[in-house]
């Protein structure tokens, strides 16, 4: 059905579609109408959920992982503090190998209060062992939270899902959204390891340094796994639905010689960019990441490379920069923009390409070249 | 103790310490339960004595869960039972520092929500597992690790916090009334919603006692009218047999104190302060049950 709805409203609708047994909700700015809306379906009788209105983001995902264990699908939202405050459960839902899924929608940190699209949140959890998508589009946010449940569910991944949308840039904008009859793509929910009476089993006891590190062993091992999963939910879906993703959105990279490197919108944002450059003359092109856990490999050999980070990593560098360096060897022209929801459009993207230095950084609009 | 199932759902093999109190209730919580319960569990003493992967000593599901988190994964777990259209029991079994302090705010959440689960804080006065740090479970001129002159406040009282989301059961226990504990744990488990059971759990290495006296020392609690058996069901109070003699005639508080190495040299004043303590809580809750509040 063609209607038009925000980011936020696409991935309920797609939570609708999906049919969790339990929604954990917790509201913060710019997710909450996630969790509005999720209980408008539930109190409408639309979605027969357990909706569990939790005290904090801990809890929330606290309350997802005894649910998801418990042996149904679980759902729920959050952003920015919200993702901070349940830390420690985001690595225990991994640690625990539940295929949970939790859209969170980008926001930056405090101090000071700021609500604004930033990606520091999601990176922060980059190392839990979750699976992270960024999205773009409206469409693109429905379509990737109902991939989501599939490929967390996988037998060969059981492991969660973060689905990154950017806070207003995209939860709050408007536009078409073409949404599907699932039918049978998402089997029903079967974790092998859930807890049954019949079969009672010890779930995260104490454990030694030989079997931990095994444990630890298999999250990556799944994790690598989860490349061809994707690769063949993904393929599935554009089968299905006739709407094709990957690990990356490619555009007028063939014949390029410099690619622009960006995340969520500003990777969207870039692709105009790159239409006005090669109307310069100038052979630019655009590489949306939208994998960012299982990080993909990524083919930029003989080109120029301009990374955007809506992020940083104190001491150290843009986060997003620092990848592409480690997996490509290439030195980026590394430029940080957009934090705290800075107006980035797509004629500076374009000027970050006609000013590049390889090997620099700068801060947009605050410092340059450093 | 005819009453009381042979079947065993927590076996021999735990790593409790010698005298631990708290598996010993644990086992009659579990022989009440039943087979068709999960236990969710946040770090405490139980961490460590259900035993290392891949042993264990328990026969039922236990879901080992973050400190803060038990009453929130059990409101999870109980929901996602629920959806699938089963009844089993969801019992959270967590100790006092996971329950007063860092569980707390998962604790009210649950209980406001009105989860359908059983919450079993076990109290021994102190974070045991870390080595007897205090609490805010820990009573008033109790040395522990990090309160080694002494504790300068009163134990935090749980049970009215507890009390004040309405539950339609709660109930105190202690280990040394082990057929109390068992009956109210059946009880609580016929009820649907939110309940709650508090346990004082002697505990011999952290209240330093001789671990033979495990028994006698929460009897000792009950004597002296330190720890008042009670229920309340649906807000009505209800003072169990040993605690209601116990009330009329406390036994001198020194019998309880004197056998723990936590009170040595306790100061005439804190002495007399914990005196007041126990006299005002019995007094509230006589009054309490003889209606007049």
């Amino acid at each position: 059905m063609l209607t038009i709805a925000t980011g936020n409203k696409a991935v309920a609708a797609a939570v609708k579609a999906a049919k969790p047994g339990v929604i954990a909700a917790y509201p913060i700015t710019p997710q909450t109408e996630i969790v509005e809306q999720i209980a408008e379906y539930v109190t409408a009788g639309d979605l027969k959920s357990q909706y569990i209105p939790v005290e904090s983001e801990h809890s929330a995902m606290a309350a997802c992982i005894g649910a998801s264990a418990g042996g149904v699908r679980t759902f729920t939202a959050t952003s920015s503090h919200g993702l901070l405050y349940m830390h420690e459960m985001v690595h225990w839902a991994a640690g625990a190998r539940l295929p949970i899924v939790m859209a969170n929608v980008n926001r930056a940190l405090g101090p000071g209060w700021n609500t604004w699209a930033e990606h520091s949140d999601a990176f922060s959890q980059r190392d839990t062992g979750w699976l992270q998508v960024f999205v773009s589009t409206v469409q693109e946010a429905y379509d990737a939270t109902l991939m989501a449940f599939k490929i967390a569910e996988h037998e060969d991944v059981l492991l969660p899902v973060m689905v990154n949308l950017d806070g207003f840039a995209l939860s709050h904008i408007m536009q078409s959204l073409e949404t599907v009859e699932i039918g049978d793509f998402l089997p029903a929910y079967h974790l092998p390891h859930a807890i049954d009476t019949e079969n009672p089993l010890v779930y995260g006891p104490m454990t030694g340094p030989a079997d931990y590190f095994r444990f630890r062993w298999d999250i990556e091992r799944s994790m690598r796994d989860a490349r061809g999963v994707i690769a063949d939910v993904e393929r599935e879906f554009a089968e299905r639905f006739g709407r094709s993703y990957g690990p990356t959105e490619d555009y007028r990279c063939e014949d390029a010689d410099v690619i622009v490197i960006a995340m969520g919108t500003l990777g969207k944002e870039a692709e105009v960019a790159v239409d006005r450059l090669r109307d310069e003359g100038i052979k630019a092109g655009s590489m949306r990441l939208r994998w960012f856990r299982p990080f993909p490999d990524l083919d930029l050999a003989r080109r120029e490379v301009v990374v955007i980070d809506r992020d940083y990593s104190f001491g150290f560098g843009g986060v997003l920069a620092h990848a592409v360096r480690s997996k490509t060897g290439i030195a980026p022209y590394s430029v940080i923009a957009g934090l705290g929801g800075q107006e980035v459009t797509y004629n500076d993207i374009a000027d970050f390409v006609r000013n590049r230095h390889p090997g620099e950084e700068t801060w947009f609009g605050v410092s340059d070249h450093v | 103790m005819s009453a009381i199932p042979k079947e065993e759902y927590l076996f021999k093999c735990t790593s409790a310490c010698a005298g631990c109190s708290s598996s010993l209730c644990l086992r009659y919580v579990l022989k009440a339960a039943g087979p068709d319960s999960v236990l969710v569990v946040p770090a405490c003493c139980t961490s460590v004595i259900q035993g290392i992967y891949p042993g264990t000593a328990m026969n039922v599901p236990v879901y080992n869960i973050a400190f803060a988190a038990a009453a929130a994964c059990a409101s999870g777990l109980s929901n996602a039972l629920a959806a699938l259209g089963k009844e089993t029991n969801v019992i959270v079994y967590a100790g006092d520092g996971g329950t007063v302090d860092i569980g707390i705010q998962a604790l009210s959440g649950a209980f406001e929500r009105g989860t359908d689960f059983l919450y079993i804080c076990y109290d021994n006065e102190a974070y045991g597992n870390t080595g007897m740090q205090r609490s805010g479970a820990t009573p008033l001129g109790a040395r522990t690790t990090t309160t080694p002159g002494g504790k300068p406040t009163a134990k935090k009282d749980l049970d009215r916090i507890v009390e004040a989301h309405n539950p339609p059961y709660m109930a105190t226990a202690c280990s040394a009334y082990p057929l109390d504990l068992y009956k109210k744990v059946k009880k609580a488990l016929s009820i649907p919603g939110p309940k709650f059971i508090h346990i004082l759990a002697p505990c011999p290495p952290g209240w330093r006692y001789p671990t033979e006296k495990t028994v006698e020392m929460g009897k000792l609690a009950v004597k002296t009218g330190t720890w008042i058996l009670y229920e309340r069901e649906f807000g009505k109070l209800t003072i169990n047999g040993p605690s209601k003699a116990a009330m009329k005639r406390p036994a001198p508080l020194e019998e309880y104190i004197n056998g723990q190495g936590r009170f040595k040299n306790l100061s005439p004043e804190i002495m007399d302060e914990m005196r007041q303590q126990v006299e005002q809580n019995i007094q509230r809750l006589s009054r309490e049950e003889a209606g007049v509040c």
